[in-house]
């Protein structure tokens, strides 16, 4: 299992290759990607920043999880950091297992809970200038009151 | 009095200018310093919203603070 926060583009293919494994009987990942456009207003890029550090040991912890949860082989995936374009890779996860369904549910626990618990927090650069911080959009159910 | 060294990131960094200091405080609960920091830098998150980090671990908000702790509170996450 492994998680990695990068600052520079990865190469994804070489990602992917540490999934095939030859007791692997499919594999599934997910990318998220910049867009342009959020809540009405035009976006013209996304800076992200992260607190290495913990970002790094609850990955892991995601993907250790992960295993406990369904039948996977191995689960990869990595989060940028800096300055992202529209159409960049900001997130990418990668799951390796015998049958198809746990490669889905893996996959997605994964990508839910990085967005939930990941310390990463991105800034949206607009087309006219300005830049915000995102707002959370999952704390009104307490989720980050230990 | 206890050292502590506070780091910041986001939101935060912006609102304090600042991405580290030390501070020395008697406070020993890690809540007790969010809402000093809250009341100093008028940081906009009720407590309620954050988690705190000491040593690069998450700990619940009534972790006693100790000398030489590295303290970060977490604002909202938005990654992905």
């Amino acid at each position: 299992m492994s998680f990695n926060v990068f600052s520079f583009p990865v190469d994804l293919n070489q990602l992917r290759e540490e999934l095939r494994l030859a007791e692997a009987g499919g594999f599934c990942s997910f990318e998220g990607w910049v867009r342009n456009h959020n809540e009405g207003h035009a976006v013209s890029g996304l800076e992200y920043e992260a607190y290495e550090l913990l970002a790094q040991k609850e990955g892991e912890r995601i993907l250790e999880e992960a295993r406990g949860r369904f039948e996977i082989n191995h689960a990869v995936a990595m989060h940028r950091t800096g300055f992202l374009k529209i159409g960049d890779v900001a997130v990418w996860i990668g799951v390796s297992a015998p049958h198809r369904d746990a490669a889905f549910q893996a996959c997605r626990y994964i990508i839910d809970e990085i967005k939930r618990r990941v310390p990463v927090w991105k800034k949206e650069h607009y087309v006219d200038g300005r830049a915000e911080w995102v707002a959370c959009h999952h704390c009104e159910n307490g989720a980050h009151h230990l | 009095m206890i050292r502590l060294e506070l780091e910041y990131f986001a939101q935060m960094k912006e609102i304090a200018e600042k991405s580290k200091e030390v501070i020395h405080t008697d406070l020993k609960k890690a809540e007790d310093l969010y809402l000093e920091l809250k009341e100093r830098y008028n940081f906009p998150f009720k407590g309620s919203r954050l988690r705190v980090a000491v040593n690069g671990d998450f700990v619940p908000w009534d972790y006693q603070l100790k000398n030489g702790d590295h303290v970060v509170f977490i604002p909202p996450v938005t990654g992905g």
